[in-house]
């Protein structure tokens, strides 16, 4: 730091030699503002400019397109006016299915944890099974390719004839939408464990747990984050359209109440809302693969 | 006594009908103590013979006798160090000799003597400053010292080298061969290992074991090298006994036992 405030001094301050007395203070200020706090405005400027000038250009081609009369859409200054009770108080609860979309979201979100929590664990111990066992492979290996197919929606009839409930049913539908993936992703992670890992393993005499736990997990992990991000993906995808279906509390359910009391303008903020959560949950699951899988990276 | 013994060991693969013969009628006895390399052409069963001894391939006819008791699965007590470091990316230095010691010690000696004994032997290996470091940031040499650091750690009976120096560059590989040179005058354990380089295994071992071509590979001709201990590289390249030596494995790998591309 000193080393650059002495660099600069003669060459950016001097010129003005005049006002010789008030040079001490403005002299650090600048260096601190070059040094730190201008790349910093620079990466920040990268990053927010570009998407924040696409965005102003389509609300601005959205916003002329939908103001002309007999529009189907509202614009999005209607949008914004429509829904300022909904953007500025998303904590309210008046009983019944009229709740802030704070609970409409939380409310999905506690079924996706759910059901995804169910089908990770299920998903990675299954995926080891058919990944470690040749025989266990070539009897569920092509049951999960035909299962894996059946849209998320169609268990839904199934599971409601099952569980005589909506919420489980919706957790049902999430499980069985994010499995797939972590079994499949998993499975070939573990078929890939390099023979030098379980050279070792052997000539240490690791028993089946300490191979599990010591070999398997952390070479395996970046195949099986890979499956467990995709799952994270395909069960928000399923819950909003699951919700839709089966009613009560939740983002699918409300955005089918507001196509039905004509809202649109609350449609397109929950669309907004869907987006924003669906990419926070993906980016929640690459930090955690990232800092799970530190190393194993390179080798 | 015989301390390590390989009993007429043959060893076949199968593929579907097709039978072929590796290693015909292996027999060796090894001492307790004794630097033995098995050399020969690529392709001759040396890595399978070393697999045979470490359990983790069986032999199809005879065993392997340590210490009057058959071997025939894999276990530290014959440590092996892979030509390819096998280091666990995951772990660091330290975490991956100490997995072994762990394993190996975890009843018989506390945590903070299990700590000193991993450390010991990452000093053995001069790895002590790398010990947080992972293997992914660390030179091919020092990842084969840890992965020798980590075999040491399991106190083996016999210490098993997989051509352990055959990924190396020349000068790394001549640091390396003295520090294991200096370890098994240090340590004096007994010493399996498998190469392909004339000048490492005379510079290395008491003897040497030529394996004739495959398939069917047999032990060819064992060789005493009876130059004194310590050597020293410089030293020994000028001596009569160490250029004899060389020029009799040299003779029988590429006079009598010439590599036909086609055989393998």
């Amino acid at each position: 730091m000193t080393m650059t405030v002495l660099k600069t001094e003669p060459a950016s301050v001097l010129p003005p030699a005049a006002a010789a007395k008030v040079l001490p203070l403005p002299k650090p200020e600048r260096a601190f503002f070059k040094t730190s706090v201008l790349p910093k405005l620079k990466g920040f400027a990268t990053s927010v400019v570009p998407p924040a000038v696409v965005i102003c250009l389509l609300l601005a081609v959205w916003e002329i397109l939908c103001r002309k009369a007999g529009a189907t859409l509202p614009p999005p200054s209607r949008v914004n006016a429509d829904t300022r009770e909904l953007i500025f108080d998303p904590f309210f609860d008046r009983g019944g299915l009229d709740k802030g979309l704070f609970w409409h979201l939380s409310a999905s979100l506690q079924r996706v944890a759910l059901g995804y929590a169910i089908a990770a664990v299920c998903g990675v111990a299954l995926g080891t099974l058919v990944g470690q066992s040749m025989w266990a492979m070539r009897g569920l290996d092509p049951i999960f390719q035909v299962l894996r197919t059946v849209p998320p929606l169609a268990w839904l009839p199934l599971a409601l004839a099952a569980f005589r409930q909506g919420h489980p049913s919706a957790i049902f539908v999430i499980f069985i939408t994010s499995i797939w993936p972590i079994i499949i992703n998993t499975a070939v992670g573990i078929r890939n464990i390099p023979q030098d890992y379980r050279n070792v393993s052997a000539v240490l005499r690791l028993n089946p747990i300490e191979f599990f736990y010591k070999i398997m997990v952390p070479s395996a992990a970046p195949y099986i984050f890979t499956g467990l991000r995709i799952g994270i993906g395909l069960s928000w995808l399923a819950i909003v359209a699951a919700e839709m279906l089966i009613g009560g509390v939740g983002i699918g359910f409300f955005i089918w109440d507001a196509w039905n009391s004509s809202h649109i303008s609350e449609i397109i903020l929950a669309l907004i809302y869907v987006g924003i959560i669906g990419f926070l949950l993906d980016r929640i699951v690459a930090t955690l693969a990232n800092i799970v899988t530190r190393g194993t990276a390179y080798n | 006594m015989a301390y390590l013994q390989i009993d007429h060991v043959d060893k076949t693969f199968r593929r579907g009908a097709v039978e072929t013969s590796v290693l015909k009628d292996i027999t060796l006895i090894i001492e307790k103590g004794e630097y033995v390399s098995i050399i020969g052409h690529s392709g001759c069963g040396k890595s399978t013979l070393l697999n045979i001894v470490a359990g983790l391939t069986p032999a199809t006819v005879g065993g392997v006798i340590l210490q009057n008791r058959e071997v025939n699965s894999p276990g530290p007590d014959r440590a092996v160090v892979f030509q390819n470091h096998s280091l666990l990316p995951w772990l660091t230095v330290y975490d991956n000799v100490r997995i072994g010691v762990d394993k190996v010690f975890g009843r018989t000696k506390t945590r903070t003597e299990r700590n000193a004994w991993t450390m010991h032997n990452l000093e053995l290996v001069q790895m002590t400053h790398a010990r947080d470091k992972r293997p992914g940031e660390i030179s091919g040499g020092m990842k084969q010292r840890v992965g020798i650091a980590r075999a040491l750690a399991m106190e083996p009976k016999v210490l098993l080298l997989d051509e352990p120096f055959g990924a190396l560059d020349a000068l790394t590989r001549a640091h390396l061969q003295d520090s294991v040179m200096a370890l098994h005058q240090k340590l004096n354990n007994t010493v399996m290992m498998i190469t392909h380089d004339v000048d490492e295994a005379v510079l290395l071992s008491d003897r040497i074991v030529m394996m004739t071509n495959g398939p069917s590979a047999q032990i060819g001709e064992i060789l005493d090298v009876t130059l004194p201990r310590p050597r020293k590289r410089l030293e020994v390249a000028t001596s009569p006994a160490y250029l004899k030596a060389r020029q009799r494995v040299l003779e029988f790998l590429y006079e009598r036992h010439a590599y036909i591309e086609s055989a393998a």
